[in-house]
């Protein structure tokens, strides 16, 4: 590495690269050579920004300059502007939605200004290929210091003391986890890395194994150390290939440093890290079922106990955590419990990175306290509801948490928090909903989720989702009735209570949930039949109002299905019982005198 | 590459690696350090900014005051140039003009260590972006 006077970052995770950002990269580097700047400028491509709303992003340091949205073609302007003449390109500034105005430094942006990066230090900072940036930023340090300078007990009381949760969804504490494999005597203990993220809208765990894949490759060698385990296995979907390439290169390279390997920084302690690929079944992410599936037979959960601590993977004692719980880990040892517990809420102590998705200004991943509240996360880092719509609700947890309302906005997130309110934390995904979403169709999307990734092994779980699924279809169709409300009611809850595993546990959570705070909308559908929001098809009915009609004709000429008659210059009229409800009429009307009733 | 073989090996070698990355580090909190922006438009590279700005990552460095030490447009100040701004935190931001080697050093030494002014000061008459 020269040393450089200015820095070019380009975001390289997968949304990023998606739009172009390797183009980016590569005429960023031809126009920086054409210039002769190549001992001035170095280009990087790093990790996930978060701001996956606004990318490709590009940073120009050391002056901080965020540039959003670029294309491949800005790149010679970029260089001939901002890094020979010094002048910020305006058109590539983020302009905030609210007050109109232009920011360059992104530390002034309100998407960064209440984050708080941990688990995501080094994601959209260094390059996730290139391990001598992650050692220039103290990596593998802790692993150094915990095996030159700290027992494995007295790491594992690090862990307990700094009150680590897994991140995973469970909230299980870590040290105590940890604790419980090293009590386990075998000749052969594993450390599993649980990469299998399946929530659907949840990103985090690709985002860190994208961007800063050593951190990772780091904390398991130290949970192998404390644990008395020389092998870890990461279970990584095979859906996510960028990261499986940067975690291939990230073990090469650890392994040729002996970072990874026999006689670890000279201490004779041993540990090497291999991957196996999931095939993205949702239940894998379930530990037991996970484990089935590394040794080759079916994904299906089993009981516990035992615990995968006394007998797991091979049956040998195991111990497995999600991705970002272990990207805390290093952190935690080399700043110490006490500084790691000042942050957070009482029981949830650190950050949680959080996806952000759905109806939200700023889409992307972030990184706050626990305790942070839903306003605080939606208006002030999401930037608020799209098009200036009125919020509903935020489905927190994927297809096993529930959905918040208004009346949660001020709850202060932690795992506790969530649970009392009807929901959880799971991996950190959140979907949220203005007024143009039916809670009903929301509910049954995560069923026909759970319906298809059920492993089929507890008959609650196979059957009983399937049933509320066909209830929830029925209800939105318009043939629901009163009593089919309590039928969903009991049936969810007898699921929850009979199913072997947590998918089957908290499957029904979706329904119960919206049963709980939009009660109101079930009953407007299955007594009314009306959809308020719009999204049940089978109960909307467009209409032609006679009064705004002029007989243009056009709609029935753009008519599918031939339903609209009336005679030029005359009003028309919808046959209800032809028309497919596809809103081709409504959007070609001139005269809007097409409505949803 | 070489192994890591201890955990001095390692810290060596993050000692080495780390002032490739000093750079960025800086960059994740300039309001912390002095920052000194060059004008390097025409006139000022004309008139050796160019040498100036070296002079200052140099100097600052080598000296042991943590700087960022960036390029800028052309401030206005056509008559002045080499023109430097110079920010120490929590600080108003102080122009320079006609900045050849002898005031650069002047300035790290006076202004960057003690505080105290040097000539050649320009009223600041411009706002910069956030």
């Amino acid at each position: 590495m020269e040393k450089y006077k200015m820095h070019i970052l380009i975001c390289g995770g997968t949304g990023c690269r998606a739009s172009a950002s390797e183009a980016i990269q590569n005429n960023l580097q031809d126009a920086i050579k054409a210039k002769g700047l190549e001992d001035e400028v170095q280009v990087v491509m790093t990790g996930c920004f978060g701001f996956c709303e606004k990318g490709p992003i590009v940073k120009i340091l050391p002056d901080n300059t965020f540039y959003v949205e670029v294309k491949p073609e800005d790149a010679e302007e970029l260089i001939e502007e901002h890094i020979i003449k010094g002048r910020k390109v305006m058109r590539l500034l983020y302009v905030d939605p609210e007050n109109k105005e232009t920011i360059s430094d992104s530390k002034h942006m309100g998407f960064y200004k209440k984050q708080i990066r941990i688990a995501l230090r080094n994601c959209g900072f260094i390059n996730p290929e290139n391990v001598d940036e992650y050692i220039a930023r103290d990596g593998y340090a802790a692993l150094g210091k915990c095996l030159a300078e700290m027992t494995p007990q007295t790491v594992i009381d690090e862990i307990k003391e700094s009150g680590l949760r897994g991140r995973g969804g469970g909230g299980f504490p870590t040290g105590l986890k940890w604790e419980f494999a090293a009590k386990n005597e075998a000749d052969q203990k594993y450390v599993v890395c649980n990469a299998d993220e399946g929530d659907p809208g949840a990103f985090m765990d690709r985002s860190i194994l994208e961007g800063d894949p050593h951190s990772v490759l780091e904390a398991m060698a130290i949970c192998g150390y404390t644990m008395g385990a020389d092998k870890g296995v990461i279970y990584i979907r095979a859906e996510y290939p960028l990261a499986i390439t940067r975690l291939k290169v990230a073990i090469k390279q650890a392994r040729e440093y002996g970072l990874l390997g026999n006689d670890i920084l000279g201490s004779g302690f041993n540990f090497d890290v291999e991957m196996r690929y999931g095939a993205g079944a949702f239940v894998c992410g379930e530990e037991t079922a996970l484990i089935h599936s590394m040794e080759g037979l079916r994904g299906e959960p089993t009981v516990k106990p035992p615990f995968p601590a006394e007998s797991g993977y091979n049956g040998k004692p195991t111990n497995v955590n999600n991705v970002e719980t272990f990207a805390n880990i290093p952190v935690i040892i080399n700043k110490g419990a006490s500084w790691f517990n000042k942050i957070g809420s009482e029981k949830s102590k650190g950050t949680k990175v959080f996806a952000l998705a759905g109806k939200i200004n700023n889409v992307g991943l972030i990184e706050v306290p626990m305790g942070t509240t839903l306003r605080e996360v939606i208006y002030e880092i999401g930037g608020g509801i799209k098009d200036g719509k009125k919020f509903k609700a935020v489905q927190t947890g994927g297809p096993s948490g529930g959905c918040l309302t208004e009346k949660h906005l001020d709850t202060p997130i932690d795992f506790d928090n969530l649970i009392a309110a009807g929901s959880m934390m799971g991996s950190g995904g959140m979907i949220v909903m203005d007024e143009d979403d039916c809670m009903v169709s929301m509910a049954k999307f995560y069923l026909e989720f759970t319906v298809e990734e059920s492993c089929g092994k507890c008959t609650p779980c196979r059957v009983g989702n399937k049933r509320l699924h066909e209830l929830l279809d029925k209800i939105t169709l318009g043939n629901g009735t009163r009593e089919d409300l309590d039928l969903l009611r009991n049936l969810s809850t007898v699921i929850k209570d009979t199913s072997l595993c947590g998918l089957g546990q908290t499957s029904p959570n979706p329904v119960l949930s919206t049963l709980e705070n939009f009660y109101d909308e079930y009953i407007s559908h299955v007594e009314d039949h009306k959809c308020a929001a719009g999204q049940c098809k089978a109960l909307m009915q467009y209409v032609i109002d006679p009064e705004l009609c002029v007989g243009c004709t056009l709609c029935s000429r753009n008519c599918p299905v031939d339903c609209i008659a009336g005679e030029r210059k005359e009003a028309h009229v919808i046959d209800a019982s032809k028309c497919i409800k596809c809103g081709a009429c409504m959007e070609k009307c001139k005269f809007n005198a097409i409505s949803i009733q | 590459m070489a192994k890591v073989k201890s955990l001095a090996d390692l810290k060596r070698m993050k000692e080495e690696l780390q002032s490739k990355m000093d750079l960025r580090e800086k960059s994740n909190d300039p309001e912390g350090l002095v920052q000194i922006k060059v004008a390097m438009a025409t006139c000022g590279i004309a008139s050796g900014a160019k040498e100036v700005m070296e002079f200052l990552i140099e100097e600052t460095a080598k000296r042991g005051i943590r700087t960022v030490v960036t390029q800028t447009g052309c401030m206005g100040y056509c008559y002045a140039e080499p023109t430097i701004e110079v920010q120490i935190p929590g600080k108003e931001p102080i122009v320079f003009g006609d900045v050849d080697i002898k005031k650069a050093d002047q300035i790290v030494e006076k202004y960057i260590k003690n505080g105290e002014l040097v000539d050649g000061i320009i009223p600041v008459n411009y706002k910069t972006l956030d």
